[in-house]
């Protein structure tokens, strides 16, 4: 954690401070909330749909400037800085994310897709450089064994799991600070949802991971904190272990046991 | 900045469109201006005088549009009995099935075939068949020229409406098949009925076309400039007296020409803004 | 029992019905091989090497040449380099023009002025081809006081405009909105979002569309007719009047000395048309695959 110490607020990664967004006048889709994340651990955020969950998380790279009329309010730093006055495009290079849909470039080979995030934001790199990145952010995500010789192949070819961990790589050649995900596995067969899940764990020792899931076990599996959202406020938020064995709130307690959403 | 610039292109070029159509508008008015100050815009819609004699020049407008709504309306009509079919089959009974495929590639390349060419072959082999079924001496007329333009409507017409009749849900077809109604039944209680605004707006793009086609009618309709009362006589209509007359006119002939420009492209505005309209609300 | 014979006499109904559309649907697709046979059989003899290196005969020529019994001399070489040129300055102009309201329409679906936008396409692309001539005369050759390949190309611009748009923006749309998500999520800027994602990824309808687009705009003659009126010279200069192979085939048309011309200039013409729309059609089937 020493990597964070130059934080305003010392201890986080990435910090929100009474983070509102709102689509249409008087209504907040998200209303006031305020958590932090330390350095390489994964916060799931979880609640029913229309929690506002998806909105919050979009907010942390600014994805969600792309509708229309949306009000942003409160503090969102991330390292210290706070994002919503940063340009949204180094924004999102610092936060990488990944999508419901494993969506590769259909136009690009594999190892095109990897260094897109280069290519698109005009980055010029030595050849030898680019073989580097590739590799790793395809090492990574335990991809390179499988892809290794067919390189020059269009990213569609793969199977879903594959696209979505390829996906993940094209996120992690950036070298982000932090990793947000938008439900990555809700697509994915149960095998490649865990070859994803054991990805993340071993993913979290270089990064720090935001997840948005509507799977309630998979939070359990892999989060170390986890946020439950309930109509755009923040009900609770603590460890993964004490919210699952003792949540403080009722609506936590009944949103885990099933009686809604 | 670079993207702030990029858009604004593109909200550039959308406003072009703008620009252009009113551009078109502006210029018809513009040059049919004197053709409409000298006759006036009644007399010049409802008389059907065509004289370009010197001192007595007198034009109107009337013998060529009930040339091109005769035309058009007769080509719908004659069109029917093939497109109608062909959207059945299509959309009906072999609907996604690759017979479908073929027979709607080969009906949609009729619409690939130049005006030019249609002209050409009503010319040579259409007229003299209707002559030798002793319907005319010439063989030219409204009766050759519609047959002509239904032919190269059809393509239209069928594919729209294959589109509207293979879109009825078969939610609502299987109900009747349970009920052991023959497909027949079915297409003519439940497809058509869920269809029949669909393909009425497509029957009515298809008469958007017929109404502005111009070498096929030019080569065939005779080119004559009195109001057709039967079938077989010669006439022309609006886009062929332009055609025909506009390179060797000036002033006030070329005024009223471009004027009768005009009132076609008003006459087929407005029938394809009421197709959209119709299929806007099925759509919705 | 009575029963029964209903049954039968409706399942007759049915075959019947059946029997009917399949007759006429076939009859259909008969008129686009009698054309193309009749074109064939009365053209191909026409076709030899001169016919595309020699510019069209004078009805002199051709006259003298009838008289004496011989073929009639020449080609339609001032038609295919007219319509070569005008088509290509169409494009020129129509293409970049037509992409970009495209993708403005594809970003702003839902904007009103979209919808007006959108209107006034489908009004252009309805408007007869003979007023596309009158309005690129009045805006050419009547200011510049001479017919020109220009004016040709500006109303077939204008007939073109319409289906790029139309088509790059259905592409766009068929695109997953996710694709544009993740180029942005990267960092990367609108602009090379959907100069080296979107369009790349679209790239296949867009050429369809843009093919059939040639191909509508190939054989029109009436806007020409009005504009580039036809020269019997070979002429590269857009700014004076230069034939096309559509006005060839009418002034031949007209010629009673020429007459025998028109075709085997009207089989190369649709030759040329259906090979691009058959081409578009190939293309749109493999892309959608993917």
């Amino acid at each position: 954690m020493e990597n964070t110490l130059n934080n305003t607020s010392g201890k986080y990664l990435l910090e929100l401070q009474d983070v509102c967004v709102s689509y249409a006048a008087g209504k907040n889709a998200v209303n006031k909330v305020s958590a932090g994340m330390e350095s390489n651990t994964i916060t799931a955020i979880m609640g029913p749909s229309g929690c506002g969950k998806s909105t919050l998380l979009r907010a942390i790279n600014r994805m969600h400037e792309l509708y229309p009329n949306i009000q942003t309010t409160g503090k969102i730093l991330l390292k210290g800085e706070d994002v919503l006055k940063m340009n949204p495009m180094k924004v999102r290079r610092m936060a990488g994310m990944v999508f419901q849909q494993p969506n590769p470039f259909p136009t690009m080979s594999i190892y095109d897709n990897v260094i897109a995030g280069y290519k698109l934001n005009g980055i010029r790199l030595k050849r030898s450089e680019k073989d580097e990145i590739v590799e790793t952010s395809l090492q990574n995500v335990g991809l390179w064994d499988e892809v290794k010789d067919t390189m020059t192949k269009k990213g569609s070819f793969l199977s879903g799991g594959q696209q979505q961990r390829l996906c993940i790589a094209r996120a992690l050649a950036l070298k982000p600070e932090l990793l947000l995900m938008d439900e990555p596995t809700s697509a994915l067969d149960p095998i490649s949802t865990n070859r994803i899940e054991e990805l993340l764990l071993e993913l979290k020792k270089q990064f720090t991971i935001v997840i948005v899931t509507h799977n309630m076990s998979q939070a359990a599996r892999i989060s170390d904190y986890s946020m439950f959202m309930y109509l755009g406020d923040l009900v609770e938020y603590d460890t993964t272990k004490q919210m699952f064995t003792k949540p403080k709130d009722k609506r936590t307690e009944d949103y885990l046991t099933g009686v809604f959403g | 900045m670079k993207d702030k610039i990029f858009k604004y292109l593109l909200f550039l070029a959308a406003c072009l469109v703008l620009f252009l159509s009113a551009g078109m508008v502006y210029a018809l008015i513009s040059q049919s201006l004197s053709a409409f100050s000298h006759f006036g815009v009644t007399d010049f819609v409802t008389t059907a005088d065509w004289d370009p004699r010197e001192g007595e020049e007198k034009y109107g407008a009337l013998s060529f549009i009930v040339g091109t709504l005769s035309t058009s309306l007769l080509a719908l009509l004659f069109c029917i009995p093939f497109s109608f079919p062909v959207a059945l089959f299509n959309g009906e009974y072999f609907k996604g099935k690759k017979i479908a495929t073929v027979v709607s590639s080969i009906v949609d390349l009729l619409a690939g075939i130049p005006s030019i060419v249609f002209g050409l072959w009503g010319f040579y082999t259409l007229r003299p068949f209707i002559i030798s079924l002793g319907l005319s001496e010439q063989g030219f007329g409204v009766l050759t020229a519609s047959v002509v333009l239904a032919i190269m409507i059809i393509p239209y017409a069928s594919s729209l409406s294959t589109e509207f009749i293979s879109m009825v849900p078969n939610k609502l077809k299987e109900g009747a098949y349970s009920l052991g109604d023959t497909q027949l039944n079915v297409i003519a209680n439940v497809s058509l009925p869920v269809a029949g605004s669909g393909i009425f707006a497509s029957y009515i793009l298809a008469l958007g076309r017929a109404l502005g086609e111009t070498m096929a009618v030019t080569m065939l309709i005779g080119n004559t400039n009195d109001i057709p009362t039967k079938l077989t006589d010669t006439g022309n209509t609006m886009a062929s007296i332009i055609a025909n007359q506009f390179g060797e006119a000036d002033g006030l002939k070329l005024s009223s020409l471009i004027a009768i420009g005009l009132l076609l492209f008003i006459i087929t505005a407005l029938i394809n803004s009421f197709a959209k309209l119709v299929m806007q609300r099925i759509l919705k | 029992m009575k029963l029964f014979s209903t049954i039968k006499f409706r399942l007759g109904v049915d075959k019947a019905f059946f029997g009917i559309i399949c007759f006429f649907s076939f009859l259909t697709m008969i008129p686009l091989f009698v054309i193309l046979w009749e074109l064939f059989r009365k053209g191909y003899k026409q076709i030899n090497l001169n016919f595309f290196t020699e510019v069209a005969p004078t009805s002199m020529d051709a006259m003298l040449a009838r008289m004496g019994h011989e073929s009639i001399p020449g080609g339609i070489l001032n038609g295919l380099t007219g319509s070569l040129l005008i088509v290509a300055v169409a494009i020129l102009i129509a293409i970049p023009i037509g992409i970009m309201v495209g993708i403005y329409l594809a970003d702003n679906q839902k904007s009103k002025f979209s919808g007006i936008i959108r209107y006034l396409t489908d009004l252009i692309q309805g408007t007869p081809s003979i007023v596309i001539g009158i309005i690129a005369y009045a805006w050419c050759v009547k200011p510049l006081h001479s017919y020109s390949a220009f004016a040709g190309s500006v109303a077939l611009a204008i007939m073109m405009l319409p289906l790029v748009i139309r088509s790059t923006e259905e592409t766009l749309k068929m695109l997953p909105g996710t694709l544009k998500e993740s180029g942005l999520a990267l960092g990367a800027s609108y602009t090379s979002v959907v100069l080296q994602i979107l369009l790349p990824s679209a790239f296949g309808g867009l050429f369809t569309g843009i093919l059939l687009a040639i191909s509508r705009i190939m054989g029109e003659t009436a806007p020409l007719m009005l504009t580039a009126l036809g020269a019997s010279i070979v002429n590269w200069d857009i700014m004076k009047p230069t034939s096309s192979i559509p006005l060839l085939i009418w002034e031949f048309y007209n010629d009673p000395n020429l007459v025998d011309l028109i075709w085997s200039s009207s089989l190369l013409l649709l030759l040329i048309i259906l090979t691009l729309n058959l081409t578009a059609k190939s293309i749109a089937s493999r892309w959608k695959i993917h």
